[in-house]
C-alpha cells in the first residue's frame, strides 16, 4: 500500500466573484522512498495541494474534502489537535516556498531547527540544540553554525536550515514547494545534490513542486502534471518526459530551452484560465492544438490508464474526439 | 565600423554605502566591464544575482553614471554629457523591465501607459494615437482598439510585458535593454515574448541587451554572451561558440548547472562549486572566482588579477588557465 494516498481531493477559496477552484479532484499515491514531482505553470494549484495535505488552510477555505490516507490514516478523519500532535511535522513536514526568508531574525538559527523538539517531544533545550548540530551536518553546514543569526548566512545556507527544520522529527514524508526558486543556478544545483542524497540516505518520501520540469527531472520518481487545478497527466518520469500524452505536457516540454540539444523552444499560446470561472469540458481546451470543438469544450474529460501506470485526461485517449 | 551602436569601455560603478557616523564602504557593482553591440545584434549578459549584470545595463542607458570608463553611442561620447543635452539619447535607448506586474501603473489605461513617452517628447495628438496603435501590433495585442482601454490587472502576465514592450518600442529605439524580461513569466510562454522582441529587431534593427541568469534562454536568443562574476565580465564571445567550448572554468559551472529534462538526471549528482558567489563590498583578490575554482593555481590566482586573453577572433576569457604564465608556474 502507498504511503500517501490522495483520492478526489478538492480545496476552493471563497472570494467576492464566487469560489476559486484552486484543486479540483486531484488524485495520486506516493510510495515509500518515492519523490513525486508536481509540475504545472503559476496558479495552477500546486501550492494548494500541498497545505491541503500537510492541512495548512487560510481562512477563506470554502471547500475542502476528498480522501487523503497517510500509511493507513485517514487524515480527514482526525481532528485538528490529532493532526498537529501525530501528523505535521511528526510524520508529514514541509518546506515552504521563500521559507529562508521568514526565519525570525531576532533568533538564533539553531534555536529555530531545535524549536519543534522541544515542543514536540518535550527535549530540554539544551538537548535539543545538540539535536540540532547534528542535522545541521546531515545538511551539509557546519554544526558551530546553530550559534548563527539568520543575517550572518547566504541564502544557500539559510535553505539548508529551512530543510534541516523539516528533516527535525524524523519525518516520513517532505512536501517541498519550489525549494529552490529563490537562489542563483550554482546555488539551486548544491541544493539539488542535497536533497538527492537525503532522498536516498534517509530513504525519505517526497512532494518535489516546482515550475521546471527540468529541475523536476533533477530528482522525481514520478510526475504529476497540474493544470487548472487537475493533474492531466500522472506517471513515472521516464513516461511523462520521453512520451508524454497531454497536449499540455508536450507542449510544456517542448517549452523547455534546451542547453544540450538544439530543439528550438515553442510555447503556448494564450494564457491559463481563470479559476474562478474555469472553461467547460477540458480545461486546455481553448489552448489546445487538437481540440475538436465538441466534446473537449462540452464534457470533462476522465482520467484514464494508458498503458498501465500511465494516466491522463484528455479525449485523445478515452473513446476519441468527435 | 559603421555598425557599432553602443560601445562600453572599462566601465566601472562604484555604489557608496554610509555604515555607521564615518565610514563609507564602496560596492564595486560593476568593476572594467567592456562590451560592444552592434545593430541588430542581441548581446547576453548572464550572471547570477549580485554580478553586477543589472548595474551594467542601467549604466549602459545612463540611468547610473559610471566612476570610470567610457560610454559611445552611434559613436557619441555620452558619459559625461548632462541630462538636459542627453533628450535624444533617451528617445533612442529604452528598456524593458523585469516584473510586468509592478512596472505597470495600476491606475493608467494600456494607451495612458504607452502614450506617456510620446508626451514627454512632445508628439501631438494625432500621431500620438497612430504610434500608440501600432506598437500595439507590433506585439501582436489584436485588436488594439480593445486593449488600448485596459487596465493592467485585466491582463495576463505575458500580456502585460507585451505592454511594457510597446511602450519601450513607440520612440522608435536603436538600442534597448532588456532586463530579466521572462523571469517573471511562466516558462510556457517565455519563448513566445522571446520570439517577439526577435521579430520586432529583426524588423526594426535595434540592437538589445538581454539580461539574464538563464543561460539556457540566451543559448537560443542572443548572438554574443558576457558571463559575468562579482562585477566583471569572465568571458564573453558568439554564444554558440561560448556554450560549446567554455572557456572559463565559472562558465562551465554555470552549464553544468542547468539540468535538461532527462529522466536519467535523478541517479547522478550534479557537479558543483563549493560556496557562493563574493560580496562586492570585499570581492576577493586576484581572480575574484578563485576560492570557488578547483583549477586555481597558488600563488597566481589568489595573488593578480588574471589579464583578458583572446582565444579566438572574438572569444575573450579573463583567466590565468589560459596564459603562459600559468603553464610555467604549474
Amino acid at each position: 500500500m502507498a504511503l500517501l494516498e490522495v483520492r478526489g481531493l478538492k480545496l476552493y477559496y471563497k472570494t467576492v466573484r464566487g469560489p476559486i477552484k484552486a484543486v479540483d479532484d486531484v488524485d495520486f499515491s506516493v510510495e515509500k522512498g518515492e519523490t513525486l514531482g508536481l509540475v504545472g505553470e503559476s496558479g495552477c494549484g500546486k501550492s494548494s495541494v500541498a497545505i491541503s495535505i500537510i492541512r495548512l488552510l487560510p481562512r477563506n477555505v470554502e471547500v475542502y474534502e476528498g480522501r487523503i490516507f497517510f500509511d493507513g490514516i485517514d487524515l480527514m478523519q482526525l481532528s485538528e489537535e490529532d493532526f498537529r500532535r501525530k501528523i505535521r511535522w511528526k510524520r508529514i513536514s514541509m518546506v515552504f516556498q521563500g521559507a529562508m526568508n521568514s526565519l525570525n531574525p531576532v533568533l538564533k538559527v539553531g534555536f529555530q531547527v531545535a524549536e519543534p523538539l522541544v515542543v514536540h517531544q518535550n527535549m530540554d533545550k539544551e538537548e535539543a540544540v545538540r539535536r540540532a548540530k547534528e542535522l545541521f551536518k546531515l545538511v551539509g553546514l557546519p554544526p558551530d553554525f546553530v550559534e548563527r543569526y539568520p543575517h550572518e548566512l547566504s541564502g544557500g545556507m539559510k535553505q539548508r536550515v529551512v530543510i534541516a527544520m523539516a528533516l527535525a522529527l524524523n519525518p516520513e514524508m517532505v512536501i517541498l514547494d519550489e525549494p529552490t526558486s529563490a537562489l542563483d543556478v550554482s546555488i539551486q544545483a548544491q541544493i539539488m545534490n542535497l536533497l538527492k542524497s537525503l532522498k536516498r540516505e534517509l530513504g525519505l518520501s517526497m512532494i518535489f513542486i516546482t515550475h521546471d520540469i527540468a529541475l523536476a527531472s533533477d530528482i522525481c520518481d514520478k510526475i504529476g502534471v497540474m493544470y487548472a487545478g487537475q493533474i492531466v497527466e500522472l506517471s513515472s518520469i521516464e513516461n511523462v518526459l520521453l512520451s508524454p500524452k497531454h497536449p499540455y505536457t508536450q507542449k510544456l516540454i517542448a517549452s523547455v530551452p534546451l542547453l544540450r540539444g538544439d530543439r528550438v523552444p515553442e510555447f503556448i499560446p494564450g494564457a491559463p484560465p481563470d479559476l474562478v470561472d474555469p472553461p467547460p469540458g477540458c480545461r486546455f481546451h481553448p489552448r489546445c492544438p487538437h481540440s475538436d470543438g465538441m466534446r473537449c469544450v462540452k464534457d470533462v474529460p476522465p482520467m484514464v490508464g494508458v498503458e498501465g501506470d500511465h494516466f491522463v485526461r484528455c479525449w485523445l485517449y478515452s473513446g476519441g474526439l468527435k | 565600423m559603421t555598425d557599432l551602436l553602443l560601445e562600453l569601455q572599462e566601465i566601472k560603478t562604484y555604489f557608496y554605502v554610509r555604515k555607521g557616523l564615518f565610514k563609507t564602504m564602496t560596492i564595486k557593482a560593476v568593476d572594467g566591464a567592456s562590451i560592444s553591440i552592434k545593430k541588430g545584434e542581441t548581446v547576453a549578459v548572464v550572471g547570477e544575482s549580485g554580478s553586477g549584470k543589472t548595474t551594467l545595463g542601467k549604466t549602459a542607458l545612463k540611468l547610473v553614471t559610471p566612476i570610470s570608463g567610457k560610454i559611445i553611442f552611434e559613436g557619441k561620447d555620452v558619459t559625461n554629457l548632462h541630462e538636459k543635452d542627453l533628450k535624444w539619447f533617451r528617445r533612442k535607448a529604452q528598456m524593458i523591465f523585469q516584473d510586468p506586474f509592478t512596472s505597470l501603473n495600476p491606475y493608467m489605461t494600456v494607451r495612458q501607459i504607452i502614450e506617456e513617452p510620446l508626451i514627454i517628447h512632445g508628439f501631438d495628438e494625432k500621431e500620438r494615437e497612430e504610434r500608440v496603435f501600432k506598437a500595439l501590433e507590433d506585439v501582436r495585442l489584436h485588436p488594439p482598439q480593445d486593449f488600448v482601454k485596459k487596465y493592467p490587472h485585466m491582463l495576463s502576465g505575458g500580456q502585460r510585458q507585451r505592454v511594457g514592450i510597446a511602450r519601450c518600442l513607440v520612440l522608435e529605439p536603436t538600442f534597448i535593454v532588456a532586463d530579466e524580461p521572462v523571469s517573471m513569466i511562466d516558462a510556457s510562454s517565455r519563448a513566445e515574448i522571446l520570439f517577439l522582441m526577435r521579430s520586432l529587431q529583426k524588423k526594426y534593427g535595434m540592437g538589445i541587451m538581454y539580461i539574464t541568469h538563464d543561460i539556457a534562454t540566451a543559448k537560443f536568443f542572443s548572438d554574443k554572451i558576457a558571463i559575468m562574476y562579482a562585477g566583471k565580465i569572465v568571458e564573453i564571445g558568439e554564444t554558440q561558440k561560448v556554450l560549446k567550448n567554455p572557456l572559463h572554468p565559472y562558465t562551465a559551472t554555470l552549464i553544468e548547472a542547468v539540468p535538461d529534462p532527462d529522466p536519467k538526471n535523478r541517479f547522478n549528482i550534479r557537479k558543483v562549486v563549493p560556496g557562493e558567489p563574493p560580496n562586492p563590498i570585499n570581492p576577493p583578490p586576484g581572480c575574484r572566482f578563485h576560492p570557488r575554482c578547483e583549477f586555481k593555481v597558488q600563488g597566481l590566482c589568489d595573488v593578480e588579477e588574471p589579464p583578458e586573453v583572446a582565444f579566438e577572433k572574438g572569444h575573450f576569457v579573463k583567466c590565468w588557465l589560459h596564459t603562459e604564465k600559468a603553464r610555467k608556474s604549474a
